[in-house]
């Protein structure tokens, strides 16, 4: 009667570690987004109090080189058209009110062109800013 | 009988390894997934309108000329570390009573001041504890 028991099966079946594996390959397939982000070649400063913005679903991107070229949410905005900036933005703050403004502007700009976008986004009350930067000192 | 015996070889594939490849899958997946946060210096700009008087000695005033030159209170500042201590004492002085920062940091720049000086300036009032940061903006 013990001998009967003894003979049974003990090892963990690895039949299904193959469909568990891949479930886990797929998942990560698909959640893995390959995009390249195209934009103006600049070059953010760096700050020690660098801080991760918790959601990217709320954000808006301007981008600003030292030439004055201006993108907001990819889309070009001229230097004579300043008030583009406010109405792109307010469009975006009217469907989402926890916008969050991430301003990616080259370290060789003007505080002058700073302040313009500034201006803008304060017409369109779009408050809440962040200034792209890199981590400062060693590590990330 | 030689017959027989070629007929008894396993047709099937092997699929021992099958779980050791997608692992492998796996791993490669995992290892060049990037999670590109977006990181920043959060600010709140000032709405529109809605001028407040505040009592005059809790403002520190800074001012960064168009060469990266720093007044603090009306006195030009040498080096970075010596606006951090001096910003310290009085956020020491006049903050923190209850809890609650009382002190306001004002930062205005020139309009020719570069954007990388305005956020290493930044970066610093942030470091040494202000949380009332103020932008002013430049005269035109």
């Amino acid at each position: 009667m013990f001998k009967k028991k003894s003979k049974l099966e003990q090892g963990i079946p690895t039949a299904s570690l193959p469909d568990i594996i891949f479930l886990l390959l797929f998942f990560f397939m698909v959640t893995t987004v390959i995009k390249k982000t195209q934009g103006i070649p600049l070059i953010t400063p760096a700050a020690y109090q660098t801080k991760k913005i918790e959601s990217k679903r709320h954000l808006a991107y301007i981008w600003a080189d030292e030439k004055g070229t201006i993108t907001v949410d990819d889309k070009l905005v001229s230097m004579t058209n300043l008030s583009q900036i406010s109405k792109i933005i307010r469009e975006r703050l009217d469907e989402d009110n926890r916008l969050i403004v991430s301003l990616k502007i080259d370290k060789a700009a003007k505080m002058g062109l700073v302040t313009d976008i500034q201006e803008q986004l304060r017409d369109a009350y779009a408050v809440r800013v962040s200034y792209a930067t890199r981590f400062k000192g060693g590590g990330g | 009988m030689l017959l027989e015996k070629k007929k008894k070889r396993s047709s099937e594939i092997p699929t021992s390894s099958m779980a050791d490849i997608a692992f492998l899958l796996l791993i490669f997946f995992l290892v060049t997934t990037t999670m590109d946060m977006d990181k920043g210096i959060p600010m709140v700009l000032p709405e529109r309108g809605g001028e407040v008087k505040i009592n005059p000695k809790n403002i520190a005033k800074i001012i960064v000329n168009a060469s990266g030159d720093v007044l603090f209170d009306g006195k030009p500042i040498e080096e970075d570390i010596q606006l951090r201590e001096l910003l310290e004492t009085r956020l020491m002085e006049r903050g923190y009573s209850e809890g609650k920062p009382k002190l306001i940091v004002s930062i205005k720049t020139d309009r020719e001041t570069e954007y990388d000086r305005y956020i290493t300036i930044l970066d610093l009032v942030k470091e040494a504890g202000a949380t009332k940061i103020s932008i002013a903006e430049p005269d035109k």
